[in-house]
């Protein structure tokens, strides 16, 4: 379960995040929405620990642990997996050897067995099969000459290996065309189960027509002003993010 | 797969971030007194009982040392080299040219052994000691100080035909071929560092592989500068004729000592029709300690000429040592058709320097040249390639393509590229690819996400980066090179 509690957070000393509440219990969805520079992206990269973030008061724990005291590869073998809006290119550096180095260094972390070259080849193709991607995608350099469509989904095979407990999904839905965005969004779904939790950030209601949040949380000036079932993201989508922030201020 | 995993191993069993190889081996040594003159090299060459022929070569090539200026182009700086404060030989004491491992000292094994390098034939030919020996054999020499101490394999080499020892031996059983040869690819009087060597140059490998045969195994040659206050000034001489084939593999290390020490090395390499030489090299002489004390200077001329039609050399050199990297492996593409390659990984972290690259002289019709480098610089070092193609006006339909990529780690290290390019003939095809780049913040944090530590993150980044040189590699040395990477850039991020 990810629990924050009147996180704030600052970049070069400017207060982006400004007490953020927010509980995502095991097995649910939740998603974020809200107008740009509201503070959606920091909250991940707060989360998953980038540097260049000034935390400066409050808590946010996984499973009780301090999330904000582990460095990042420590979240990550916790189970805490962020789907970048924009992945990052790694030239030369083989996709499949990227992720089976990923996830047995979190299995070492975790203190479980590391999966062989043999294991892991039949793992990682089972799931780009599942989620409909060509082979040839794990034999490609990580990112490297993939169109926007090909990184995002490159990040939802990399989940779907990495079977986090806690995914955060920064506007995946970018720049997606509907087919992949079906894609991403069945990867998501295919992990849903009681020890899946998500925190889909998007600015879209679209994307939430085919993964369906428990709860929807809108965030404007660093905060979380409204929440409620997905019917939010609806009423979002048909009145706009300026109705809802003035009601709220 | 395998290799990357290594290479995480590699970094977490160097917890010290320090040099593993630094240790010095306590040895009585037979050594010449200081300084450089015409007695010491007479001393040399009586040392080795040499002919008379090849005393009065050194003696010219001391002659031609004398007249030339060291050379200053490089972008390289260090305080004047005091060629009168260094023993131009140093043995351990033994008599040399020992029949068989049993009569080599077991301290010389020793080290070699805490080097992981197998010298024991025996039982890697026997298979009996697990995994580590299903690998194919390769024939080494080792060379430490100014000798060379054991030469495995050679009776199963002699048995193809294939000559594998020692050059002075070579000068003793093999005269025809080393006076014919010797200076040949790189003359006495080339330039600075090669006349110190052709003058003094005490041992290094011959390879002579005859005509159409394949070499059936690895060679290899493993440098150990032990002594201190010694240069170590090696002659590496390789032949392979008519439709020959060999690959060569050379390592070499040395103590971790406070003072600098000078490695002056000559590698000639001639190639006939339709025969090939595949030269790898991974350098991992002491770089010196953190703050820029001590450290090998190393000074090396290496060349080779293609002098038959479809000839082939490739160079392919790891280099992560050294306090100074001087070092151009070239190409003489004399016969038509003729290929030559460089593929490059120089690293420099600290305070080393380091100006390496390579020369492509395209002499006959359609010869072809391929460079790739890469340059990796962190710490507060500086990198520079600096590399020729020159086409002469017979060279119809020569090609090269030079691909120079340099990658920064930090803020306050340099990297640089010097191309020349020089073409005289209107037909040919050159092509000059080169990037900078650095290891992006960016990048960092993305292998982080997924669960890598910083420096697996590094190292997994760096050898991507690499991946064009290091597949070049024999697999053993490919493997070793990826560990040496991740080792060397240790702590450079963050």
């Amino acid at each position: 379960m990810l629990e924050i509690k009147n996180l704030t957070a600052n970049i070069d000393n400017k207060t982006i995040l400004n007490g953020i509440d927010l509980v995502v219990p095991d097995g649910e969805i939740h998603a974020i929405m809200g107008p740009n520079g509201s503070g959606k992206s920091t909250l991940s990269y707060v989360l998953s620990g980038r540097e260049g973030y000034d935390v400066t008061g409050g808590t946010a724990t996984f499973d009780g642990a301090d999330l904000l005291d582990m460095e990042p590869e420590a979240r990550a073998a916790a189970g805490l997996f962020l789907a970048f809006q924009y992945p990052v290119e790694l030239p030369g550096v083989n996709n499949a050897n990227f992720l089976r180095t990923a996830l047995n260094a979190q299995r070492r972390a975790r203190g479980e067995a590391e999966l062989d070259a043999v294991a892991f080849l039949k793992l990682s193709r089972a799931e780009a099969k599942r989620l409909s991607m060509p082979d040839d995608m794990l034999k490609r350099n990580v990112n490297v000459g993939f169109s926007g469509g090909e990184k995002k989904r490159n990040e939802v095979l990399q989940m779907a290996v990495l079977r986090p407990r806690l995914a955060i999904l920064d506007e995946t839905d970018s720049g997606l065309d509907i087919d992949a965005l079906k894609i991403v969004a069945d990867g998501v779904n295919a992990l849903r189960g009681p020890n899946f939790s998500a925190l889909v950030i998007t600015h879209y209601q679209r994307l939430l027509d085919y993964i369906v949040p428990d709860r929807v949380h809108v965030l404007a000036s660093g905060r979380i002003i409204r929440s409620g079932g997905p019917e939010l993201a609806h009423q979002l989508e048909a009145h706009g993010y300026a109705a809802i922030v003035a009601e709220a201020a | 797969m395998a290799a990357i995993a290594e290479t995480l191993d590699a970094v977490q069993a160097v917890t010290d971030g320090g040099y593993k190889w630094g240790f010095s081996t306590d040895i009585e040594m037979d050594m010449a007194p200081k300084g450089l003159n015409e007695d010491i090299i007479r001393l040399i060459s009586s040392r080795k009982d040499e002919p008379a022929w090849l005393l009065d070569w050194r003696l010219k090539s001391y002659a031609a040392w004398l007249k030339t200026e060291e050379p200053d182009w490089a972008k390289i700086k260090h305080p004047p080299i005091d060629y009168q404060d260094l023993h131009y030989y140093a043995a351990p004491k033994k008599k040399p040219g020992p029949k068989s491992l049993d009569e080599v000292d077991p301290e010389l094994l020793r080290t070699y052994e805490r080097l992981g390098i197998p010298l024991r034939e025996r039982a890697i030919l026997a298979g009996v000691e697990g995994a580590e020996d299903e690998r194919p054999p390769i024939a080494i020499d080792a060379v430490f100080d100014s000798v060379s101490v054991a030469t495995t394999f050679r009776s199963t080499l002699a048995k193809s035909g294939v000559i594998f020892c020692p050059i002075s031996e070579a000068v003793r059983d093999h005269p025809e071929l080393v006076r014919k040869y010797l200076g040949s690819v790189v003359p006495a009087g080339d330039n600075y560092f090669a006349a110190l060597n052709s003058a003094v140059f005490t041992d290094g490998s011959f390879v002579y592989i005859p005509k159409g045969v394949r070499c059936p195994m690895e060679l290899s040659t493993y440098f150990r500068i032990n002594a201190r206050n010694t240069g170590q000034f090696e002659r590496t001489l390789i032949i392979a004729e008519e439709g020959a084939y060999v690959s060569y593999l050379e390592g070499c290390t040395a103590p971790q000592r406070d003072e600098n020490q000078l490695h002056a090395a000559v590698v000639e390499l001639i190639v006939f029709d339709d025969a090939q030489i595949k030269y790898s090299t991974v350098q991992n002489w002491y770089p010196g300690d953190a703050n820029g004390k001590g450290g090998i200077y190393n000074f090396v001329t290496k060349r080779g000429a293609c002098r038959g039609a479809r000839s082939k050399i490739s160079w392919t050199q790891v280099e992560t040592g050294s306090a100074i990297t001087w070092k151009y492996p070239s190409c003489i593409l004399q016969g038509d058709d003729s290929v030559g390659e460089f593929y490059s990984v120089a690293v420099t972290t600290n305070h080393q320097q380091a100006d390496t690259g390579t020369k492509m002289i395209h002499i006959g019709r359609n010869t072809r040249s391929t460079i790739v480098s890469k340059g990796i610089s962190a710490g507060k070092s500086n990198n520079t390639y600096r590399g020729l193609v020159r086409v002469l006006p017979k060279a119809h339909g020569a090609r090269n393509h030079t691909q120079c990529d340099s990658l920064l780690i930090g803020d306050q290290c340099g990297a640089h590229t010097v191309p020349y390019i020089e073409s005289r003939n209107p037909t040919a095809k050159l092509e000059h690819e080169a990037t900078t780049s650095k290891i992006a913040d960016d990048q960092l944090f993305y292998c982080r996400q997924r669960g890598l530590s910083q420096e697996d993150a590094v190292g997994l980044i760096v050898n991507g980066f690499c991946k064009d040189v290091l597949k070049e590699l024999p697999m053993e040395f490919a493997v070793e090179a990826q560990k040496l990477l991740a080792i060397s850039l240790e702590g450079s991020v963050g």
